[in-house]
Formats: structure tokens, sequence, C-alpha cells
């Protein structure tokens, strides 16, 4: 697969599910997500068969549980909104260490909690055995639209380019003796944003220039490679299989 | 023997109303090395942008071979930009797909090839500026010189009739612009390179030409026209302190068999 196209989330490794088509990977995690979600919020025992496949996986990928635990912190701002559910939520209330807690709130906090984690670390699992690139070259083949990928694709190469100009811009301002402590004094900062926009705006052109120069015709080559095979296909159904048998399970009396 | 490039009484003037070139007339034979100097200003973007049908409209005619620039018709102007190999001067500017591989099958795959006929091209491409071990590494890992190298190589990819190199030279360290200029040298195209660096135009051109105020107002042997300080200081032009173009022009002649 395309090398060398690392993001903070990716973890460089081989194993099965790194070598398994990256279509198949974001189906799966979609799929798996939505099953998550549907599943009543009382089922306890469904959740944690869900965060047994999900460890499965893992181990499968090579993926250290220190390494998920430290980036899932991401989810913490949402979670936090979770802990208030329970003092403010109306209805039967429980006491627990002399607080007087909402039974409602109580389970709309563990809905979004155990929801949200189970699917960040399915999206932080499909990141870390995914490139950048093969991201984006799966979402072609799945159909994603072709502006979604083509707008994604830029994103990818000029991001980092982008960081570079403003971190320049940010130096050149620190060189000149600018400290700004004060709302007032952001002004220069704010232009700094302005000619950043024009500079990409004019690098927008000079790029569409190169690329009619070259026979562009608003359309992007297609990438080669075939895509998923059956095998892979099956092997990431198995995540979203196993969870709907799980939800099935505990939705049957 | 048709010529690569045929330019007769060229004209633009860009909307705001500023002229930029007046008239331009040049003739590139098939294999030749050209050098297009003049200061800042003097329109040597515009003409070369003139080159694949990008700007037009002002009067006059370009020829790419046997065909005429003719910016209505979609199917010659594809043929003209497959001919018309421009390196822009900005390498982040020309590459802008996810990887060396991919960005320099971007132009073949645009004029339709597919599948082992386009990875050969893309191979063949990179073979040709040295740049062969790269082709699955991001654009943005690459150092600047490499960036630039593999930037002649997307347009190499589609067998180009005549090579327009915009500033070629510019901003890579000594040793990456000694590379550039073997692997130019080695090139079996007809070369049109827009430069400000007048003793990489005396290496790599045997033939320049001075563009000013939107004219050609000079064109002649490299070596002469920069031994002609009258000419030069007219222009705008000056070389490095302490070059001397005529014992360059000796040393130069005596390397290349």
């Amino acid at each position: 697969m395309a090398a060398g196209h690392a993001h903070p989330l990716h973890l460089h490794r081989d194993s099965p599910v790194h070598r398994l088509a990256p279509e198949a990977k974001i189906l799966a995690t979609l799929l798996f997500t939505v099953v998550v979600v549907v599943t009543p919020r009382a089922e306890f025992a469904a959740f944690a068969g869900y965060a047994v496949l999900l460890g499965g996986v893992a181990v499968a990928a090579r993926v250290p549980a220190g390494w998920l635990a430290r980036r899932s912190l991401i989810e913490l701002p949402f979670v936090l909104l979770a802990v208030a559910l329970p003092f403010a939520g109306h209805g039967e209330r429980v006491t627990w260490l002399g607080l007087s807690l909402s039974v409602d709130g109580l389970y709309g906090a563990w809905n979004i909690a155990a929801k949200g984690t189970l699917g960040v670390l399915a999206s932080l699992l499909l990141a870390a055995t995914t490139t950048m690139r093969d991201l984006i070259a799966g979402l072609e083949r799945l159909r994603c639209p072709q502006v979604f990928v083509q707008i994604a694709t830029f994103m990818l190469r000029y991001l980092d380019i982008l960081a570079d100009d403003a971190r320049r811009m940010r130096i050149a301002r620190l060189s000149r003796g600018y400290d700004p402590r004060f709302l007032w004094q952001v002004k220069a900062f704010a232009v700094g944003v302005g000619a950043l926009f024009l500079r990409a705006f004019e690098r927008g052109e000079r790029v569409y220039l190169a690329m009619v120069s070259r026979g562009y015709a608003g359309r992007l080559p297609a990438p080669d490679g075939g895509g998923a095979s059956a095998a892979q296909w099956a092997a990431s159904a198995a995540l979203p299989a196993a969870a709907a048998c799980i939800a099935l399970a505990a939705a049957l009396p | 023997m048709t010529a690569s490039l045929e330019i007769t009484s060229l004209r633009y003037a860009y909307p705001d109303g500023s002229t930029a070139l007046r008239g331009v007339d040049l003739r590139v034979a098939r294999g030749e090395r050209v050098a297009l100097l003049g200061p800042n200003g003097a329109g040597k973007t515009t003409l070369v942008l003139h080159l694949n049908g990008i700007l037009h409209g002002g009067g006059g005619t370009v020829r790419v071979g046997d065909l005429a620039v003719e910016p209505g018709d979609r199917a010659r102007l594809t043929e003209i930009r497959r001919r018309v190999g421009i390196v822009f001067q900005d390498p982040d500017d020309q590459l802008f797909m996810p990887t060396v591989a991919e960005d320099v099958a971007f132009g073949p795959a645009n004029l339709g090839l597919r599948g082992a006929e386009l990875s050969s091209r893309v191979d063949e491409a990179l073979a040709a500026v040295g740049m062969a071990e790269f082709r699955d590494r991001a654009p943005h890992h690459l150092s600047f010189g490499q960036r630039r190298r593999v930037a002649v190589a997307t347009v190499l990819a589609m067998r180009p009739e005549i090579l327009v190199l915009d500033e070629p030279s510019s901003n890579l360290d000594p040793a990456s612009r000694r590379e550039l200029s073997e692997i130019l040298r080695a090139l079996p195209v007809t070369l049109l390179m827009v430069t400000h660096d007048l003793p990489y135009a005396l290496e790599l051109c045997r033939r320049s030409v001075i563009l000013d105020a939107g004219r050609i107002v000079a064109d002649g042997g490299t070596v002469d026209l920069l031994a002609d300080a009258d000419l030069m200081a007219r222009h705008r032009l000056e070389l490095p302190y302490g070059f001397d173009p005529a014992l360059a022009a000796t040393q130069i002649a005596a390397r290349t068999p």
C-alpha cells in the first residue's frame, strides 16, 4: 500500500487488519457503529460483548491498549456533558454516597458514555490500521461523490504546506517583536489569517493552471487496483456480523 | 523540417489593460535548447502560458510542431498540452497527488493511458530524472531539489515535443542545481528555459533570446549576448560578480564532447 502517508492516528504495523482493503474496513466500522447505536441502553451484556469484539480486533491489529486509551481521550468533552445528566434528570431518584441521582439521567449518561466510547474505539482502530491515502481510496471505491474525494485528496496534499506557511508567517511576526498579550493586539494575527487565505487561494489558482497544462478536464484518473476481494469483505464483515448477533441475542427474550 | 515551436506576432493585454506582449516572434527548431531571458515583468510567464493555450485572444499565432494553438478546439488543445510540457516554478503547485507515481501518472492518464502502458510511462519518466526509487513516496516528504526533478518527470511522462521550464534553478542548492543540469543535458528534447540564472542559461542553452517590455529585443548565441555589456545593461540583466562568460564558455566546450 502507499507508504509515507501516515497521520497522527496511524500506527505503522503489519497485521491482518492493516492488510484488509480500506473500503471493507470503512464499511465494517460504519455498520458496527450503527449496531451499537441502535442497541437499547439497558442491554449491559450486549455492550460488554461489543467491547470484547473490539478487544479482539485490537489484538489482531496489534494495537496496544495504552495507545488506544490515550487517543480515546478525545471523547472527554462529550462525556463531560453526560456526567451532568444524573444530577439534572427528572423522575425516580436514587441516593448514592449522599448524592441524589436521577435514574433516568444515570441511564442517559451510561448511554452516551458507552456508545460514544465504543464508536471512538472503532474509529481509532480504523485510523490506526489505514493510511490517509487508503482511506481516500476506500471512500472512492465506495462511490463516495467525486467532489468530496477530490477535496479530501487536495486537503491531504496541501494541509502540510499551509501549516508550514502559517508557521513561517508566525515566526516572521515574532521576529519583529509581535507578542500579543491583549485582545486588541490580535489585529496582526487576524491580518495574517487573511493573508494565509489569500496565499491558499492564489496557490489554488496556480495548481489549477499546472493541472490544466497537463490535460486536466475535470476528472481525476481513477486509482489502480481492483479493490477488496471476497475474502477481505468476509473477514471485515465478521465484526459487524458478530455485533449484530449479540444485539439480536440481547433483544430476544 | 517543421520547427518545434513557431510564434508569430503574438500580442496580449491583460483584462486590466496592461499590455504584456507587443508582437513576439520566435522560432525554435526541433532539438534546439533556447534560454528565454529578461527582467521581471518582461512578459516571460505570459508568453509561456500562451504556448499551451491557457492565455489567448490577443492576436498572433502559436504553432507547436504542425499544429496551431486553437483555443476553441478542445481535442486539439489536449494534443497541444501533451506536446508542450510546462514545468512551473514552484514544484508544490505542480505536484498535487498523494504519491510521486500518481502525480507522474496524472498527465498520461488524462491522455487516456491506462494499466501497464501508464505504469511503464511513469517508470520511464522517473528513471529519466533519477527518481525511480521514490515512486511511492509522498511529494512533501521529498527535498526541494527532488520535488523539482519529479515535477520535470510529470511532464516528461507526456512525451512532450518541447519542454518548457520556468526558472528551473530557483531555490536549488548548488548540488541540486548541478544535478538538475546534468539531467536536463541528457534529455533528448527541445528545451525552452525561462531563467534569471544567466550562468545556467550559458551552461544549458547555446542560444538565448531576451524578452523586454513584451518584445524580443535580442536573439543569438548565449555567450555573445552575455558578453555584450551594453545590451545586458539596457535590459536590466546582470551577471554574477566576477563571472566571465567567455571563459565559462570555453570550459563548457571542453567538458561536453
